[in-house]
Parts: structure tokens; C-alpha cells; sequence
């Protein structure tokens, strides 16, 4: 590592203090809602600013011009050789696929969606605040250039809210990238067709043709402009709230058209989406506990009716600054490289070009992170499962409690964390009235508060799911917590490096934080090949923080630094129990599945089955296990990840196609 | 000393374009008119353009930024001589001349930056010397000298490079002579039977097909600089011309070339018209940019002149559908001898330097025109391109061929417009070099610059170059929106050659050259990124040759570096253009 040796001296790093970040105020659209006629909003006139370039077409038009794309064009004279069939059959085949895919907008359902929007959001939230200078933004941005929006993921809401606001403030209507199990909900699936979405299989991996009519539709609607495209970078609804490794595949599509010279320039967009109470809450955590995901279906969606009746805070969305491909591109990637080949045979990326995406995509996320709205009770969650892992049987002082978030508050603050606390009230009442939002997960007795384990329960249960009731609790409280993860998860690695590193010495520490960053790096969002950045970030927060002082050589915890050093340690701490569970698991039972291996679908099970018996023996080897949470598939799986990306669990390809796994004990530990 | 070709330097601007009797300027009644009597524009008032020149730049006519009138000789570095080869170029009788006129007369091309500099009275490092060979011998004899006494040469003909190719190089220690060919400009004969003319390299392009034009031959090769270039520069840079469709590149038109080098003279022993020989040793000389020898005689292809020449243009409804047509026409292998597409900037420019009209019943014309285009029609005048087109050939063919290539242009929308905007079209091609000037009067500065691609990507480089342009002008914080325009100029069987226009008013800014420099390069690097090529016919120059590596790849120029190190092993032509 002799980059260290180029180490600035910590503490004269020019770096933007991210207290100092500007953000734009919010306004709550829902104010205007609440005192005028819904139906008159419904029907307002409607005259979004449009993409400079436009040329207007409807969307059989669009559909035409895909498959008279050369690009099609030239997967379905090379189909039709694979597969000796005439290309006019392939070419029905490619409509078909466009069928089923396209989006159907529709004014008219739009104005649907927002009259029964209204109705259905003024009865969820207190407000849903947007930051209108954003939206200015997005508006230059959608008359410049193509535009991509890219919302987080934490509630099926998402992209009808961001449908709606739109609608709202008079932009342009997104093109949704949705998967398909929306498609099964038959009405409803429809209707979100007419409301902009087109729908994707979750997984085509080796079809050509599907790749070829999906790519060359969203960059056909995107290149015209003929609307925003909006996809989410996470794939998928986050169930832990923490944000998802970015998946790569429509990032790419979006992309190409700069890359090739197709248009001058593209706007990415993040979006951040922050809701108080997330709608699934409960749901999640089942089905992270193992419970499995319900079929989206019609019905299903009506059951949640139930969720009508109660009070889900406020939502918070902030539009991000449009970020330029061009930009991102500039001395990073060589456009030349698309100059030798006719731009229309579809070619696998370059390696430049798939690690560009990549630390494109990690950018944008945590764009989206950075401008996700934490609410005091995010911090509250942090407190109270500290303490629940502590084993404070009777729970936390409403004062010491409140003295704690107030602390935290003042710390997240300087971590650039965008916090909405509101200061005019004082933190004791500001503290009760998050309690009681979120008055299903913690229980206030004789001024003691602690987390809602002992559920009510109807009849005798076994202890396995009395457990897994805890946990569900336990899990909806940490999706809260896991929100403002992102804030504390360099400083935290920092923490925990100096925890476990031998020495004090600068260089060791560093050593032990890039392992610990890496072990995480499937479970966080931690941009590739900027562990330097992160570690030199890390030190500054913590030196300016009074935290640590770093000389030449050393890292020293300075007499006020403890405290914080505790919190820091205690962030990872569920994690770091959660992957040390799953290594011993792995390690124990390579013994018994060495001849076969194991498949990947039948592990998280074996590994559940495994970490319940030792929660409820309340042993586990040398060490005990506190964390409930480590129940979580999410972790599980990131773990599994990272074993495998750190070579100590192989993955081979089985005969029937499979994938075994087959363990290096020795690697371990 | 001898003062050399008095009908050229004397007649000529000393520190802008062309002809000193020619230019534009605001009368007292504040129009535009262009002055002297050479063009067709020439004593006519061009109303439009003062309007267009204030709303395009946000020009003003009280902000001027005129021009240093005379050359300030105090301000030219004293020659440093070499006095032994003088002492020996005196013993040959061959004219020279350290005459600080002259010398600064030769240092520069047509860049912005070159003429800029004069404009203000700056004068760099300029040639120490210049000569004026008479004949192929004369050139013998003083690369001779040079090589024996270690001067730098640097070959001079119409001095219309817009790459840098002319400057001296700073850092040359060197005694810099200027080889000036223009003394030698005989056509020394003409072979009708094999239509062929042996023609001394120093010719400039006007002469050399007036003198043809008396024998009732022409070659054809126009290019827009044509006036002033010479066949020596067009072999050194690869020059393009305007006809190049029936009469073809310099590439296609030259027979046999001597060239006067270190080595000593190189020429292929026959005139056949096509051999396998290995590699074409004519293009080591073609495009050397004056870095390897002088051109001293060529022998081209002539053709009998045209029996007749029809002009015409197009009106497209947008520059796609434009491109297009063009795209077609080269498809069906029918273009014309010149077919041009201007985008609608520069349709509105075109426009704006129409002259007064005469008559009551032209005004009445172009107004029922107009109204026939934008209301009748449906175009959008701020969508509407056009292209002008020129053929030439027998009667008949010619109006049938204008037929066909009508027919392919209605496919597209294209309405033909007239034979009067198209002549205009190529008129204007010859007064627009004169515009930069009067720009330059009123702190407007700009220029062009080419590339060729292949068709697919010639709408996507057009967006985005001007695209870019505009986005460069205004980070590097130019106040006012720039002028930032392209037109279609050839057409191949697998691509085009592109020109773009750029031009912003500086006020405000406090070095408004390097500022449009910037632009230039970042508008080069897009083209190249978008599949450019790095040029089509101006050549490399000094301007260019940082792109030169990723334009032809390492191998390419150590190919180029060891033909250059085998012929002027001590750098004699010592221009350092291209490598």
C-alpha cells in the first residue's frame, strides 16, 4: 500500500464538509390538494415542456420504428439463420415480444390515477413534500436532452407517486421500466400500461432477439424524446431499506445512445424517495425471515385496504441534480472505440465501458442516498436496537433515549446526514410524537421504552415462531435504521478497523478497514477501487469530529472519541455477527455436503434452520449470538456474495445445471 | 533586393483576406456593401446583412475593433542570416529578398489566430529569407545550398493553409527560408492526345484554368481557395475541389509529380496511368505538407471544357431530410459536378447576403417564392434547408441528369428552389472568406473547419459538433450565443465531407483566441469521437498534429517518421507540420 505514503496529513484535506451540502427546501403538494377540487385537478390542462428535438409520434409509431430499427433488423436476419426459420417469422416473433412489452400512456388514465391518487394519498400521508427547484431542474434538463429518471426503490408506490407528481407540476409523463409480475394483475396491469409502463421478463439472459426489441424500444422512446424513461437502478423494492447494489443492464441501454454518438447528451436524474412509514413494513420482514413474497395479484392489492386506515407520516421526494453521461463520460471513456463498427451490430461492452457503468451506477446510488430525507425516528432505531441487542430487559428512559437521539442528531448532522429534525420543538416532544407514528413496533410503559417483542398472541405457538415474531419486529426496525446506514458506514468501517486492527499504526488500520470494505462491499454501497477516498473520508469525519487525531504514522482515539467510537463499532456489529454466522455455518457443514455441495436455493434455508436452532439454545460456539437480525435472508445472501467473491466458497456449475457449492475450509477465518 | 511578382503581394491584404480593393464594410448610411470590382457582389449593397450580423452576434456598429492599417516594420525581428549560403544563392542569380514585408508577407496562413495577430500588429517569429526559383533547376540548386550550409527551408505557394502549416517554428535556431514558387507558374505543355498538361507547381488555381480555359481544356480542380492556392500546395496538402464528383480529387488528377528533396529529385519514370509498383511513392508526397521536398512540376489530367453548366438548388423542409437526398443521390452514383447541403443557419446566412434587388418584380418574386415554401408548403423557416447543386456536360445530359436528381430530391420533400440560389450559393462561397474580416471589424471572430464519415454518422456528428461548440462558447464564458453552423460539401460513395462554421462576438472577453481555440480543439475532439476523421482536405498542419497518432496509429507514423528521416535526415524542411 504505498498510496498511503501520498496521503495528504488528515486534517488539511481540502473536502467539502458535508454539513455545509445544499439542499433545496420542500414544499408539500398535498397542501394545494387538501382545499381545492380534486376532480378539477384531475381534468387541469395539461401542457408538459417537451424535449427540444421532439418530433412527435404515437405509439404505434414507436412500435413500427423498432422494428424497422437496422439493430432488430440485423438480430432477426441472424436469428432467422440460427434457427432456419424465415425472418418473417422472427419478425412476428419480435412483434410479439413488443406486444407484450409496450406501454400504452394515455392521458386520460393518468387523470384516472391522479383523481383516485389524491383521494388515497390524502388518507395515507400528512404531506408528500417535493423540492420544486428539482423539478425546475428536471423541466430545463427534459427541454435539453433526454431525460432518465431514476427513482429509488422502496415501496410499489414509488412509480405511481412519481407518475403523479409529474402530472402535478405540468412535466413531462415517464416511460416506466417495470417487471413483469405486475403483468398477472390483469386490470391493473393494464392500467399501469395506459399509465406509462412497459414491462420487462426478469430474466431473458440468453435471448438475443428479447435483448435485441427491449433495448432498441427504451433507446428509440429515450433518443426522441419522446418521454422521460424511468427505471430503478436497485432492480428492485429494497426490503431492508438500505440501498441495492445497482443493477447494470438498462443503465447500459440508457447510456449507449451518448456513447454512440446518438444523441449529444443524456440527463440522469436521481430521485430520492423517503417514506416515514413504508407501506410494507411488516411485509418485508416476513419475507425476509422467509416467508415468501406474495404474487402481486389484484386481489391481493385490495386486501391492502386494511392500510387505508392508517397514518403513514409524510413522504419526502427530492429530485436530484440531472447528472450529464457526457460529464460522467468526459476523459473516462474513449467514444472512438464504437467508430470501426457499424453502430447497429449489437456488440458486448467493452471492459472500459462495463466498469464505466458500473462506477456510474455506484454514483447515482448514493446520490439517491444522500438525498433521502431521515426522519428523528430512524435515529430512535438505532438507540432502541442497540439496546434490545444489549439485552436491556426493561427497556430505555424516555430521557435517555431523548439525550441519546439528541447526540446522534448532532453527529449524523456533522456526517452530512439530510435530517429533518425539527428544531423549533423541543427534542423530548419531538422524540414521543415518532413513537407514537410508529406505535406497532415499540411499547411505552412507567416512561420506558423499549421495542414491541411480546406480541399478543392467539393460542400456544413454538418457540420457532414466537422467535420469528420477534424478529419481524426486529427486522421492521431495522429497515428504519438501515436508512441512514449510508451516513455512518465509513466512519463506522474506520471504527471498526481501529477495533480489530493490532496496532495503532495508520498503515495496519488502513489495511483492516480495506478488508473490512471489501467483506461489505456486496452489503453497502461501496464504490469499486475508492477505498482510498473512502478511508481519507472516513479520517476527515472523525478528525473534524474530534474523534480521532491522525499523525504521520499513527491513529489516536482522543478522550471525547470513545463514545463515538462505541456507536460507530456497534453499526456493524449485526453485520459483521451476521457473515462471521455464516462462515462457521458454511465451514461446519462443508464436511457433510462436500461430496455433493449444496445448491444455492437450499442453502439460505440450511443456514436459517441453523442460526434459529442457535438462537433458541442461546449458544452459538465461543461467541453468543445477539443478533436476531441475522436471520435476514438480504444478509445471508450478501454474505454468501462476498464468500464467494473472496474466494473462500467456489462456485461450480453442476451437470443439471445447478450451482454447488463447494467450501474452502481452510481459506476461513 | 528583387521585389517578386508585383501583381500578387501588391494587390493582396497584408493582414486579412484577398484582395485589398475588396471587402465589406458600412457606408455612412450604415449598410453593408462590398467594395471593388472583381465579384459579382462587388459595388452592391447587401441590406440584410447588417440586420442579420446584429441579431446572429449581438454585434453592434459602435463597438469596432479595427485593424492596425500598415505593417509596423520595427516590430519584425531582424533576419538572422546564414551569410555563407547567401554568399552562394547570390552566385546563382536566383532573386531573394529580406525585405521585412516580404517576410512577414510569408510567415502566416489564414487561421484565426495568424490573422488576428497581424490585425493587432503582432508579428512572431517570421522567415529570414525569401527566394524565388524560377524552375525546377533554380529549387535544385538551393535545397543544395541549404542542405550544405543547414538552413531551414520552408516551401510558399498561395498561402492560403489554414492549419499552421506556414508558421516558423519558434523553437528553430536556424536561419528559415522561405521557398516562394509562384515565379514558377508556366503551363510547360499540353498533351491532347493523352489530355494531359505539364504545369510548374507555383501556379495558382485561377490562372492555371484560365490559361487552359484558351486552349479550351480545363482540369476541373476548384477549390474553394482556388483564387489564390497553387497546384504545389494542393499536391503537398491532398486538396479537395469543388467539381471533384466529375473531375475528382487532386489524388485522381495528378499523372506524374517531381519533387526536389534532400535525397535528391524524386519522379516515376513513365506517365502510365495506373501501375503496381509497390506503394504509390506520389503518396509519401501527397500530403506531406512541405516536409519532405518541394513540388516543383506536375502533370495533371485536363478535360475539354464543359460545353454547358447549369446551377440549381433545392429546398428541403428539414436537414434530415436533406442528407438523406444526398445520401440517395450518392447511392445512385448520379451527383452532380458539386451539390451542397447548408443547414438553415446557415440557409438564413445565405439569406442575409443577398444583394439589392433591381427590380420590383425580383422583390415580388422571392416574396411569392417565400409564400409558396413556408404557408403553401408547410415549411418550417426555421426548419428548411438548402442544397444547390452545379452540373455541367453536354446540354442534354445535363438536363437529364437535373432531372433525375429532382426526382430523387422530391422522394425526399425537396422542392426545387432555382437556379439563382444555387449560383449564389457558389458565389458565395468566394466572398465569405472576406466576411471574417469585416466580422473581425466588429469583435466578431470565427472560421471553419472539415471532416469527412460515413453516412450513417454524418446527421450525429452534425448535432452534435454544434452541440458542443455552443456548450464550449459558453462555459468558456463567452457572453453571447455563438454562430455555430454546418453544410454537406461532398459526397462519396461511402460518406461526406462536412464544413462547419463557427463565429461569437468576444466583447467581454480577454483573450478571445485562445478562448476560440479551446472551442476548436474541443469541437475536433468530438468529431473525432463521434467518427470523424481528423481532416479532409485541409491537411494536419501544426494545428492538427496532436490528433495525429490515434488518426493513423503508432505503426502509421513510424512509417511516416522513417520515409521522413530517409529523405531530410537533418530536417532541412524543417516546417514541422504533420509528425
Amino acid at each position: 500500500m504505498t498510496i498511503l505514503l501520498f496521503f495528504p496529513i488528515v486534517g488539511s484535506i481540502t473536502k467539502k464538509d458535508p454539513m455545509l451540502k445544499k439542499r433545496d427546501d420542500f414544499e408539500d403538494m398535498l397542501e394545494e390538494r387538501r382545499n381545492s377540487s380534486d376532480l378539477r385537478y384531475a381534468l387541469k390542462c395539461y401542457t408538459p415542456v417537451l424535449y427540444k428535438g421532439l418530433t412527435p409520434c404515437k405509439v404505434s409509431e414507436l412500435k413500427q420504428m423498432v422494428l424497422q430499427s437496422d439493430q432488430l433488423g440485423y438480430v432477426i436476419t441472424q436469428v432467422s439463420k440460427e434457427k432456419g426459420v424465415t425472418s418473417d417469422e422472427v419478425t412476428g416473433e419480435a412483434a410479439a415480444i413488443l406486444e407484450e412489452m409496450a406501454q400504452r400512456l394515455q392521458l386520460s388514465t393518468v387523470r384516472f390515477f391522479a383523481f383516485t391518487l389524491s383521494k388515497v394519498f390524502k388518507t395515507l400521508f400528512r404531506s408528500i413534500c417535493i423540492n420544486e427547484e428539482g423539478l425546475q431542474r428536471l423541466q430545463q434538463a427534459i427541454h435539453n436532452h433526454p431525460v432518465v429518471l431514476l427513482p429509488s426503490h422502496r415501496s410499489y408506490m414509488d412509480f405511481l407517486l412519481m407518475s403523479y407528481i409529474l402530472y402535478t407540476y405540468d412535466l413531462a409523463l415517464p416511460v416506466i421500466a417495470a417487471g413483469m409480475d405486475f403483468m398477472g394483475m390483469k386490470v391493473v396491469g393494464e392500467m399501469l400500461r395506459m399509465s406509462g409502463a412497459f414491462f420487462i421478463r426478469r430474466s431473458f439472459g440468453g435471448d438475443k432477439l428479447y435483448w435485441a426489441v427491449f433495448s432498441e424500444y427504451v433507446k428509440i422512446m429515450l433518443k426522441n424524446g419522446y418521454a422521460p424513461v424511468e427505471f430503478f437502478l436497485e432492480g428492485t423494492r429494497s426490503r431492508t431499506a438500505k440501498s441495492l447494489t445497482p443493477k447494470l443492464g438498462l443503465l447500459n441501454i440508457v447510456m449507449d445512445p451518448f456513447l454512440k454518438g446518438e444523441v449529444f447528451d443524456i440527463s440522469l436524474v436521481p430521485v430520492s424517495i423517503s417514506y416515514e412509514r413504508t407501506l410494507e413494513e411488516a411485509l418485508y420482514a416476513r419475507e425476509l425471515l422467509g416467508v415468501p413474497k406474495p404474487k402481486e395479484s389484484t386481489s391481493g392489492l385490495f386486501k391492502a385496504r386494511k392500510i387505508l386506515s392508517e397514518d403513514y407520516g409524510s413522504i419526502h421526494v427530492y429530485f436530484g441534480q440531472p447528472v450529464s453521461v457526457r460529464s460522467l463520460a468526459e476523459s473516462r471513456v474513449n467514444r472512438s472505440q464504437f467508430n470501426l463498427i457499424p453502430r447497429h451490430i449489437p456488440t458486448r461492452p467493452s471492459e472500459e465501458i462495463l466498469s464505466f457503468v458500473n462506477d456510474s451506477a455506484y454514483r447515482l446510488v448514493r446520490a439517491q442516498e444522500e438525498n433521502m430525507v431521515l426522519k428523528p425516528w430512524v435515529l430512535l432505531a438505532f438507540v432502541l436496537l442497540q439496546k434490545q441487542a444489549a439485552e436491556e430487559k426493561q427497556g430505555t428512559a424516555l430521557d435517555e433515549l431523548t439525550e441519546q437521539a439528541v447526540w446522534l442528531r448532532d453527529l449524523s448532522r456533522q456526517y452530512g446526514a439530510f435530517l429533518h429534525w425539527p428544531d423549533h420543538i423541543p427534542p423530548s416532544e419531538v422524540v414521543s410524537s415518532s413513537l407514537s407514528l410508529h406505535r406497532g413496533l415499540v411499547r411505552i410503559s412507567e416512561g420506558r421504552v423499549q421495542l414491541a417483542l411480546e406480541q399478543e398472541t392467539r393460542g400456544a405457538i413454538t418457540p420457532e415462531e414466537e422467535l420469528l415474531n420477534k424478529a419481524v419486529v426486529i427486522l421492521s426496525c431495522a429497515s428504519y435504521r438501515n436508512q441512514a446506514l449510508n451516513v455512518f458506514i465509513r466512519p463506522a468501517l474506520l471504527a471498526s478497523a481501529i477495533h480489530t486492527a493490532a496496532s495503532n499504526r495508520k498503515q495496519e488500520i488502513y489495511n483492516s478497514f480495506s478488508f473490512l470494505r471489501n467483506m461489505f462491499s456486496n452489503e453497502f454501497i461501496l464504490c469499486p477501487g475508492a477505498t482510498v477516498q473512502d478511508f481519507e473520508e472516513a479520517c476527515y469525519l472523525l478528525v473534524k469530529t474530534g474523534t480521532l487525531q491522525i499523525n504521520q504514522q499513527e491513529v489516536l482515539i482522543t478522550e471525547r472519541g470513545h463514545r463515538t467510537l462505541a456507536f460507530l463499532t456497534s453499526v456493524l456489529d449485526p453485520f459483521l455477527q451476521g457473515y462471521q454466522v455464516r462462515e462457521m455455518h458454511t465451514q461446519r457443514h462443508s464436511v457433510v455436503f462436500n461430496t455433493n455441495g449444496l445448491t444455492e436455493k437450499q442453502f439460505i434455508p440450511a443456514v436459517r434452520k441453523f442460526i434459529i436452532k442457535h438462537l433458541l439454545t442461546g449458544s452459538l460456539l465461543k461467541c453468543r449470538l445477539r443478533y436476531t437480525e441475522v436471520l435476514s435472508s438480504d444478509l445471508q445472501k450478501n454474505a454468501l456474495a462476498a464468500l464467494i467473491r473472496l474466494g473462500a466458497v467456489q462456485k461450480i456449475k453442476g451437470y443439471v445445471g445447478f450451482t454447488h457449492l463447494h467450501v474452502h475450509v481452510g481459506l476461513i477465518g | 533586393t528583387f521585389k517578386s511578382n508585383p501583381k500578387k503581394q501588391e494587390i493582396m491584404k497584408w493582414n486579412g483576406w484577398g484582395y485589398s480593393d475588396s471587402k465589406f464594410l458600412y457606408n455612412k448610411k450604415g449598410q453593408a456593401e462590398f467594395t471593388g470590382k472583381r465579384y459579382r457582389l462587388s459595388g452592391m449593397i447587401i441590406p440584410g446583412l447588417r440586420e442579420w450580423m446584429e441579431s446572429t452576434f449581438s454585434a453592434n456598429l459602435q463597438h469596432k475593433t479595427p485593424a492596425a492599417p500598415i505593417l509596423n516594420s520595427s516590430a519584425v525581428q531582424p533576419p538572422t542570416l546564414n551569410e555563407a549560403f547567401l554568399k552562394e544563392l547570390k552566385s546563382t542569380g536566383i532573386p531573394f529578398s529580406h525585405d521585412a514585408e516580404d517576410r512577414v508577407f510569408r510567415s502566416h496562413g489564414h487561421c484565426l489566430h495568424e490573422i488576428f495577430a497581424l490585425r493587432e500588429g503582432k508579428i512572431g517569429r517570421v522567415p529570414d529569407l525569401v527566394v524565388w526559383p524560377n524552375c525546377h533547376n533554380d529549387v535544385v540548386k538551393i535545397v543544395e545550398l541549404a542542405c550544405k550550409h543547414n538552413v531551414c527551408l520552408i516551401p510558399y505557394g498561395g498561402g492560403t493553409s489554414v492549419s499552421s502549416a506556414l508558421e516558423c517554428p519558434p523553437e528553430e535556431t536556424r536561419s528559415i527560408v522561405s521557398l516562394d514558387t509562384s515565379q514558377m507558374n508556366r503551363i510547360l505543355w499540353i498533351d491532347e492526345k493523352n489530355l494531359t498538361a505539364h504545369v510548374e507547381a507555383g501556379i495558382v488555381g485561377q490562372d492555371l484554368e484560365r490559361l487552359l480555359n484558351e486552349s479550351g481544356y480545363c482540369t476541373g480542380h476548384e477549390p474553394d481557395s482556388m483564387e489564390f492556392s497553387s497546384l504545389g500546395g494542393w499536391v503537398a496538402t491532398r486538396a479537395s475541389g469543388m467539381k471533384k464528383n466529375i473531375y475528382g480529387n487532386i489524388e485522381d488528377l495528378v499523372v506524374h509529380i517531381k519533387m526536389v528533396t534532400p535525397r535528391g529529385v524524386i519522379e516515376k519514370s513513365c506517365q502510365g496511368p495506373r501501375m503496381s509498383t509497390g506503394p504509390d511513392v506520389h503518396h509519401f508526397i501527397m500530403g506531406s505538407e512541405g516536409t519532405l521536398g518541394v513540388v516543383t512540376e506536375v502533370t495533371m489530367k485536363i478535360r475539354p471544357m464543359p460545353e454547358y453548366q447549369k446551377y440549381g438548388s433545392v429546398v428541403f423542409p428539414n436537414f434530415e431530410m436533406g442528407v438523406a437526398c444526398l445520401r440517395e443521390v450518392a447511392r445512385q452514383r448520379c451527383a452532380p459536378a458539386s451539390i451542397r447541403l447548408m443547414d438553415n443557419e446557415q440557409f438564413k446566412f445565405g439569406h442575409a447576403l443577398k444583394p439589392q434587388v433591381s427590380s420590383i418584380f425580383t422583390s415580388f418574386l422571392d416574396g411569392l417564392k417565400k409564400f409558396y415554401i413556408t404557408k403553401f408548403k408547410g415549411f418550417d423557416p426555421n426548419r428548411l434547408c438548402v442544397a444547390t447543386l452545379l452540373f455541367e456536360g453536354d446540354r442534354e445530359k445535363v438536363l437529364q441528369h437535373e432531372k433525375q436528381v429532382y426526382d430523387i430530391a422530391a422522394k425526399f420533400g425537396g422542392l426545387a428552389a432555382g437556379e439563382d440560389n444555387g449560383q449564389r450559393g457558389y458565389m458565395l462561397t468566394f466572398v465569405i472568406a472576406y466576411l471574417r474580416d469585416l466580422g473581425m471589424d466588429y469583435y466578431v471572430i470565427g472560421e471553419s473547419f472539415e471532416t469527412s464519415m460515413p453516412w450513417d454518422r454524418v446527421l450525429d456528428i452534425c448535432r452534435n459538433v454544434k452541440a458542443r461548440i455552443v456548450r464550449e462558447c459558453k462555459d468558456k464564458g463567452v457572453q453571447f450565443p455563438p454562430l455555430s453552423t454546418c453544410r454537406v460539401t461532398q459526397t462519396y460513395d461511402a460518406g461526406a465531407c462536412v464544413y462547419f462554421y463557427f463565429a461569437f462576438n468576444y466583447r467581454g472577453l480577454s483573450d478571445p483566441v485562445h478562448v476560440y481555440e479551446q472551442v476548436e480543439h474541443a469541437a475536433r475532439e468530438e468529431i473525432l469521437a463521434n467518427g470523424g476523421s481528423l481532416s479532409h482536405h485541409h491537411g494536419v498542419g501544426k494545428l492538427r498534429k496532436e490528433w495525429m497518432r490515434e488518426s493513423i496509429s503508432s505503426v502509421g507514423m513510424g512509417m511516416l517518421k522513417s520515409v521522413k528521416d530517409y529523405v531530410d535526415p537533418n530536417n532541412i524542411f524543417g516546417n514541422r507540420n504533420l509528425l
